[in-house]
């Protein structure tokens, strides 16, 4: 970074900003002060670890799934058409952003949860979901895929129409026009939009914990593990904190290399 | 005929009736704002107007405001739109491009990239074929986007001012080809350059405020415009007056010797500014017009000299050579006097 370009910034603001980082990255330093290194790589390998962390990894990706799935048409719908209370829909899609994610399990149990709304529907065909893996996919899914559906919708808008009616004008359906024009064209936008859900998913907790509880093997996600063996062996869940740390800046990483595809596109090298 | 459209946009002020036959091609000249763009949008499906019918060949292309809706969209209606920028899919090679017409319309990969090959090169573009989009200039670009607009074997081609955005050698070239490309086909060409109408068009229309105010054979509407706007384009003062013994009488009072068309007739007098004379003192012409001087505007070797006129009821303009100007010592409000002969003037029926 170049220090005199940003000579027009205040002193004072580069000052609170580099006490800003630093109150975001000293607690994450501080914690690997507390990593009991001689025991690392047996507290991360013990059987509840693993199994915790190949489910958090199964549902995330699963919930990922779900948000790409549902989320695209979603994010086409508010971009691409008009109709009355789309701002109305927009505010509610986006609502698990800012909502305590313990609410949500609250809601997801009164939606599909045994005595839910369509719980006794799911029992008649013998699904039971709340309290099983499936539930910990959906409420992964339902805080996550606010966060694919704002990132698409902006880079839709962003991307416009025009193409798309060029495309029409040269007889291709809307279902063609979706897959060879639309979607390659906000690919870049879907990728960091999947990683973002994927990393909300895997951070999940309360809506975790209400709705799906926490069996080992079942329904136990890693950030439900730390929190277990944070009462037990403290060692283990900084040990494990800095598994899921070190996935999270793997995901940003990647999210950051993504959001340089757009211009590559347009420049024609990818 | 081949193409009937009749529309109506409120919200536009847009409200136009317009045919086009099998083979021809319309040129349609307006200024910015005219409803040129809303008309091929209408016709290519982008843009539902609020009141219309449209057929092509007899078939329905919309019909809205009747008994039964009907909007054919914009997919099933085989008319391809080419725009002022060229609007290639960037995510394409220039062959995939030409080729995203015939794929869509069912041709395998290899059928349709082979189709893509023979437009790119009708349009001397087939070096290009593996170039990504960002990596064209705008001329190259352009033709990849006219080989793909064909490609798509339309029925109907329309041209949203294909060349505007190109520079002026690229743009000749490009000319030419279009040129060539449009003589057998049905199109229209929205522009507001006359050159394109005289290369491109059978006929011309022209737009303003929404409305079409003049149409015909290209040369007949250019050389003897009826409005003032078309004047304009065509580069031609025009005078409008009522028919006399001499010529014509304009509303100002002031008589245009030239051939007559009959007295008492709704008429209008062409004249090019070049044929216009222009002195100080009032010399001996067959047509004398005082003028007072509003604007001096520089045009390659010559001054065009633009002035008010009330006794010819509008605005003249002639071209001087700059040795001229500076003898006349030219400024804006100063009083001359334009002169021109008889058989410059070209007067018609309005």
């Amino acid at each position: 970074m170049d220090i005199r370009r940003s000579s027009t910034i205040p002193r004072w603001v580069i000052v609170v900003a580099v006490v800003g980082a630093v109150f975001v990255l000293f607690p994450l330093v501080a914690m690997t002060t507390r990593v009991d290194w001689p025991n690392f790589l047996v507290l991360i390998t013990s059987p509840s670890s693993v199994a915790a962390l190949l489910l958090s990894l199964r549902t995330s990706l699963a919930a990922t799934a779900a948000c790409v799935v549902l989320g695209v048409p979603l994010a086409l719908m508010l971009a691409r058409t008009e109709f009355r209370g789309q701002r109305l829909v927009r505010a509610l899609v986006l609502l698990p952003l800012v909502l305590p994610p313990v609410i949500g399990g609250i809601a997801l149990l009164a939606a599909f949860g045994r005595r839910g709304l369509l719980g006794q529907t799911f029992d008649f065909f013998g699904v039971t979901i709340a309290f099983s893996t499936t539930a910990v996919v959906i409420a992964q899914t339902f805080v996550a895929l606010p966060f694919l559906v704002l990132s698409l919708e902006s880079s839709l808008r962003l991307a416009g129409t025009r193409y798309e009616a060029v495309a029409a004008t040269l007889g291709a359906r809307p279902t063609t026009v979706l897959r060879r024009i639309t979607l390659p064209l906000i690919f870049p936008a879907l990728l960091s939009g999947a990683v973002l859900s994927f990393a909300r998913a895997l951070g999940e907790f309360g809506a975790t914990l209400t709705f799906a509880g926490s069996l080992q093997g079942v329904t136990r996600t890693l950030p439900l593990e730390i929190y277990l063996q944070r009462e037990t062996d403290p060692d283990a869940a900084v040990a494990l904190s800095l598994v899921l740390v070190l996935v999270a800046v793997l995901v940003v990483g990647l999210t950051l290399r993504t959001s340089t595809v757009p211009s590559l596109v347009r420049r024609g090298t990818s | 005929m081949s193409l009937a459209i009749q529309a109506r946009v409120a919200e536009r002020g847009f409200d136009v009736s317009l045919e086009v036959a099998e083979g021809e091609t319309l040129a349609i000249l307006g200024p910015n704002g005219a409803g040129k763009s809303t008309l091929l949008d209408i016709v290519a499906g982008l843009l539902r107007p609020d009141a219309g019918r449209g057929e092509w060949a007899g078939t329905p292309l919309f019909d809205i405001g009747g008994r039964h809706s009907l909007w054919l969209p914009p997919h099933r209606r085989g008319i391809s739109l080419l725009a002022q920028e060229p609007l290639l899919f960037p995510h394409l090679s220039a062959l995939d491009n030409v080729a995203f017409g015939p794929r869509s319309a069912g041709h395998s990969k290899d059928a349709a990239r082979a189709t893509a090959r023979t437009w790119l090169a009708e349009v001397e573009a087939a070096d290009l074929e593996s170039s990504r989009p960002g990596t064209l200039s705008g001329g190259q670009a352009q033709r990849v986007a006219v080989a793909r607009a064909l490609a798509a074997s339309p029925k109907l081609l329309l041209l949203d001012e294909p060349l505007s955005a190109l520079d002026v050698t690229v743009a000749s070239t490009l000319r030419r080809m279009l040129r060539r490309v449009l003589a057998t086909r049905t199109a229209i060409v929205v522009t507001h350059e006359v050159l394109d109408a005289l290369t491109f068009a059978d006929r011309v229309v022209v737009m303003n405020g929404g409305a079409i105010i003049e149409q015909g054979p290209t040369r007949e509407v250019l050389e003897r415009p009826r409005h003032p706007f078309t004047a304009e384009l065509a580069g031609l003062n025009l005078l409008t007056g009522t028919g006399s013994a001499a010529g014509l009488v304009t509303s100002g009072g002031l008589t245009i010797v030239g051939e007559s068309v009959g007295a008492g007739v709704k008429a209008a007098a062409a004249v090019r500014p070049s044929a216009i004379a222009v002195h100080a003192v009032p010399p001996d012409a067959d047509n004398v017009v005082r003028v007072t001087v509003s604007d001096l505007e520089p045009r390659g070797d010559s001054i065009r000299v633009r002035t008010e006129s009330s006794a010819a009821g509008g605005s003249l303009h002639a071209d001087v050579s700059p040795g001229r100007a500076a003898a006349l010592d030219l400024a804006p409000g100063a009083e001359l006097y334009f002169a021109f002969a008889a058989s410059e003037v070209s007067i018609y029926p309005r």
